[in-house]
């Protein structure tokens, strides 16, 4: 086995130490990438301070005192954003997450937030794919509709019939809300919660409302009717003397924001039509609405520019995986955003692939999105759908310091991060996979892998 | 005409243009079976009775394109034997690599083709696609890669199961892959019998068929079958259950291999002999017995691997090649000392409790290991567009990993090394002369994310150009489709 040394960088990340709070650090001699206002700057240096920036530019000089990291020419980032992620709320996939519920009192109400768990050991893989943060949504339980797999292999079990035919579940209009967090692994990951209510449509409506498309806008109009009602009847309705209303009185109270335009939807939708019929359904019923998937959205670009709705989806979707899809394109990220449409790329499988985030913005510059959009899409996009852009998502002074160095350009597979800061604070740059590549690297040694002696 | 009749028409008509084939007569196999000149002897069995009479029953109809004698120009040249030429001309002749070098002069009368500023690379393969058994769109009436319902199905074939009109070979052909083992699933102990094709748009599957590539067995441990059938409640449902069910074929596979070779000795001296029933499963199997089917087994952990080792060597096989294998860099001495090829991912793991310690370096510590063959494959409609990108990761974790492994070598993971694993090396997977000219012209370094393909080749003949809508082929369901085009 032939081995080099460790680079320069390899040294620089093990120069960084643990915590950098409390102290000014400057990354130096670097290619910023701010994502912000200031956009690219050819070279320069990034300074914070207690977990926030201080300053970002060209000719900013590194304080008297402060520690200083020369990035070598290399890249400085924001911490990317892993948006439509499971992180936090599932461990291995086949044992189940904590994502999903179906339970007839909890649909809107179902807060994810309460199952997130800082220890999983996907956070570090996840931080040395450059993600920072994340937005955790539920996922409807009757699937996400033309598709639904996160991660198998090739059994049988990622063809299974879509919903349908159990007759009406109300509760399931409303898969319930998600939050965003961020991968630096403490007890308090939670950045925000309650930033978004998944409602599925298309297929995946159509099965929860009974098993026609047809149904679901009737019932979620039904629903938010019912919503609006027991606003105005809270006393009646307490005193049970009010008629009765499709959901439980906490989902009921949980879709109060919604309605009152102070709570996005995330669509889940994928067809031209569906798409169609859910921007209506938003004009109509006055709720904000992001959509996700949209992988025909490039068909109605227009009318979802028009309508300021922003566009979570994955740019690797070019295949007709369902008859909702039959247009899906590699095109769809770039024709969005040269629509004027706010974009946020997902990963495929959002929980263990999660990491390859950065390769789908690559992909989406070499299939006609502009580099900067999709700088964008991957950190200041997701923070301002989600309403986190005042704390994170890009390189400008009074903002967290989440942001990551790079040997070069962040979407290459042949890049990599040496060093990657949470809140000002120096990640460890490593996980358990790294551990076990070590553990297994010379197998020449006379003891078992296990013991840990030379 | 009553269905009975029909049924006996189809089948006289059958057999009459089974005899009178214009194919050439396959090369060792048929012998035994040609028809009025044999000899006075024991009554021969009828064809469909004895399992080599026709040792491929469906034979390949495969053609290559018309093409015309090409010289591609001035690229940096990956040739998949570990070696980057700068400033390369591949010269293609009759379908076939006819030269490969720096500056070489071309013959007159060739089309050249300017690449200067970019890159070729031996048209990708891959080893583990299950395009056309699990086609798109993904419903249920188009879900025919696993046959669920006995845990040893070496008796079904992949190819009965491959819709040409898969919407995924076209997208894969974008994505540079010249060349895909199609694989039954993973929910059998013994899945069936896997199909090399040549990625071209074709009206059958005979059509894509790749000529004398070899057939592959599909064998799966772990997780996979012990779920299916336990849950069924029926065995296997442990993974010692697995290892019983793979032992048990393998001995009325060599049972059934003893009753032929009796059978036909006893012919061969005149005696009058019963020849044993045929059986499809064990054909299959004696075939792997007789080294002429290659195993690819889908095994996630190192433990369950070396135990998989075990068993090829108590019944006499050989494994191609592990499948999936996260866990390869566990025993990447024991593979590369049995000669077995690991097809991995860069990416994938987690998923379930046996993909758990899958790392990043994996094909890169599996290849630094003295005589190892890595290779990175899909399993999947989506990455299989991207096998370069895949590479790429895998590359950058070695590296990360203290390895020096230079990108000449990393191609060998998407090229040659696959083409090894399935038993295509004479014929594809390196720029070499002689071999089918199978090639990608890309717009960047293949290692760098925005790299595209701009033309692909398939011997010698344009099978793709991103410039020229008459050469991106569209399948026959995605005409009058919406977006229709856009991919």
């Amino acid at each position: 086995m032939r081995k080099v040394l460790f680079g320069a960088c390899a040294l620089a990340a093990l120069a960084i130490g643990v915590s950098a709070q409390a102290e000014t650090v400057a990354v130096t001699n670097a290619r910023i990438l701010t994502a912000g206002p200031a956009g690219e700057i050819a070279s320069g240096a990034v300074v914070f301070k207690d977990g926030k920036i201080t300053a970002v530019g060209a000719n900013v000089a590194a304080p008297a005192g402060a520690r200083v990291i020369d990035a070598h020419g290399g890249v400085v980032a924001p911490g990317f954003f892993a948006t439509g992620s499971l992180l936090g709320a599932v461990e291995v996939g086949s044992l189940g997450n904590d994502l999903s519920v179906n339970n007839p009192a909890i649909g809107a109400s179902f807060d994810i937030q309460y199952g997130l768990n800082p220890e999983s050991g996907l956070l570090p893989v996840a931080r040395l794919g450059g993600l920072t943060s994340a937005v955790v949504l539920p996922l409807p339980v009757g699937g996400r509709g033309g598709e639904d797999y996160d991660q198998e292999d090739d059994d049988a079990s990622k063809y299974t019939a879509g919903p349908g035919g159990e007759g009406s579940k109300s509760h399931a209009l409303f898969a319930g809300t998600g939050a965003v967090i961020d991968l630096s692994g403490h007890e308090t990951i939670l950045t925000k919660a309650k930033v978004a209510m998944v409602v599925p449509f298309g297929r995946a409506g159509a099965g929860v409302a009974g098993g026609a498309r047809g149904a679901e806008i009737v019932a979620l109009k039904e629903a938010l009717a019912d919503v609006r009602a027991y606003m105005k009847n809270k006393a009646a309705y307490e005193r049970a003397g009010y008629r009765d209303l499709a959901l439980s009185r906490g989902d009921l109270e949980a879709l109060v924001p919604v309605v009152e335009g102070r709570m996005p939807i995330v669509a889940v939708v994928r067809r031209a039509s569906d798409i169609r019929q859910v921007l209506a359904f938003a004009r109509e019923e006055h709720v904000k609405v992001i959509l996700e998937g949209a992988e025909e959205g490039w068909m109605v670009a227009g009318e979802i520019a028009k309508a300021g709705a922003p566009v979570l989806l994955n740019p690797l979707n070019d295949r007709p995986e369902s008859y909702e899809e039959l247009a899906a394109t590699m095109d769809n990220a770039g024709r969005l955003a040269a629509a004027g449409v706010t974009v946020a790329l997902e990963s495929t499988g959002g929980s263990a692939r999660v990491r390859e985030t950065r390769y789908g913005a690559g992909n989406a510059v070499s299939h006609g999105m502009s580099y900067a959009a999709a700088l964008a899409s991957v950190t200041i996009n997701p923070a301002r759908i989600f309403g986190v852009a005042d704390r994170t998502g890009s390189l400008e002074p009074g903002k967290d310091a989440d942001l990551v160095i790079w040997t070069g350009d962040p979407f290459e597979p042949l890049s990599q991060p040496t060093a990657v800061f949470i809140h000002g604070e120096a990640q460890p740059m490593t996980s358990r996979q790294i551990e076990l590549r070590d553990r297994y690297r010379d197998l020449g040694r006379p003891l078992p892998p296990g013991y840990t002696h030379p | 005409m009553s269905l009975w009749k029909l049924t006996v028409a189809l089948i006289a008509a059958a057999a009459v243009s089974g005899c009178a084939t214009t194919a050439p007569p396959a090369k060792s196999a048929e012998a035994g079976a040609a028809p009025a000149s044999a000899p006075a002897r024991p009554k021969p069995l009828p064809p469909g009775l004895d399992p080599l009479a026709r040792a491929d029953a469906f034979p390949s109809t495969y053609r290559p394109m018309p093409s015309h004698a090409t010289a591609v120009v001035g690229a940096s040249v990956f040739t998949g034997t570990g070696t980057l030429i700068e400033n390369g001309t591949v010269l293609v002749k009759d379908g076939k690599v006819e030269a490969v070098g720096a500056g070489l002069a071309v013959p007159a009368g060739y089309d050249t083709v300017d690449a200067h500023g970019k890159w070729v690379t031996p048209g990708l393969i891959d080893a583990h696609s299950h395009l056309g058994v699990y086609a798109s769109p993904a419903v249920q009436a188009n879900s025919d890669g696993n046959e669920l319902t006995n845990p040893v199905t070496a008796e079904v074939w992949a190819e009965h199961s491959v819709w040409p009109q898969d919407p995924g070979f076209n997208t894969a052909r974008v994505g540079g892959v010249t060349t895909i083992l199609v694989l039954p699933g993973s929910g059998n102990l013994i899945g069936g019998r896997g199909v090399v094709l040549r990625n071209i748009p074709a009206r059958t599957v005979q059509n894509m068929k790749f000529p004398d590539a070899p057939y592959v067995l599909k064998m799966a441990c772990g997780e996979n079958p012990k779920r299916v059938y336990g849950s069924k409640g029926r065995a296997p449902s442990t993974r010692m259950g697995n290892v019983a069910g793979y032992r048990a074929a393998w001995i009325n596979a060599a049972d059934y291999q003893r009753r032929w070779d009796d059978y036909r000795a006893k012919v061969a001296k005149g005696e009058k002999a019963d020849p044993p029933k045929r059986d499809l499963g064990l054909d299959t199997l004696a075939g792997v017995l007789r080294g002429e089917i290659l195993v690819e087994n889908h095994c996630y952990r190192a433990d369950e691997m070396a135990q998989m080792i075990d068993i090829s060597k108590e019944f006499g096989y050989h494994v191609a090649a592990f499948h999936h294998a996260v866990e390869a860099y566990k025993i990447a001495d024991l593979l590369a000392e049995n000669h077995i090829c690991v097809a991995t991912w860069a990416n994938w793991w987690g998923g379930k409790m046996e993909m758990l310690d899958g790392i990043e370096a994996n094909a890169a510590l599996v290849n630094a290991a003295k005589g190892g063959c890595a290779v990175i494959k899909s399993d999947d409609p989506d990455l299989i567009q991207r096998l370069n990108q895949e590479a790429a990761e895998a590359l950058a974790a070695g590296r990360a990993a203290g390895l020096a492994i230079t990108e000449a070598e990393a191609i060998k993971w998407i090229t040659s090394n696959p083409a090894k694993a399935i038993g295509v090396e004479r014929q594809t997977g390196s720029l070499e002369p002689g071999k089918r000219a199978d090639l990608v012209i890309w717009d960047h370094d293949p290692f760098s994310i925005y790299a595209r393909t701009e033309r692909v080749y398939l011997d010698g003949a344009v099978a793709y150009d991103r410039r020229d809508p008459r050469y991106q082929p569209r399948s026959d369901f995605d005409l009058g489709q919406p977006g229709e085009g856009v991919r």
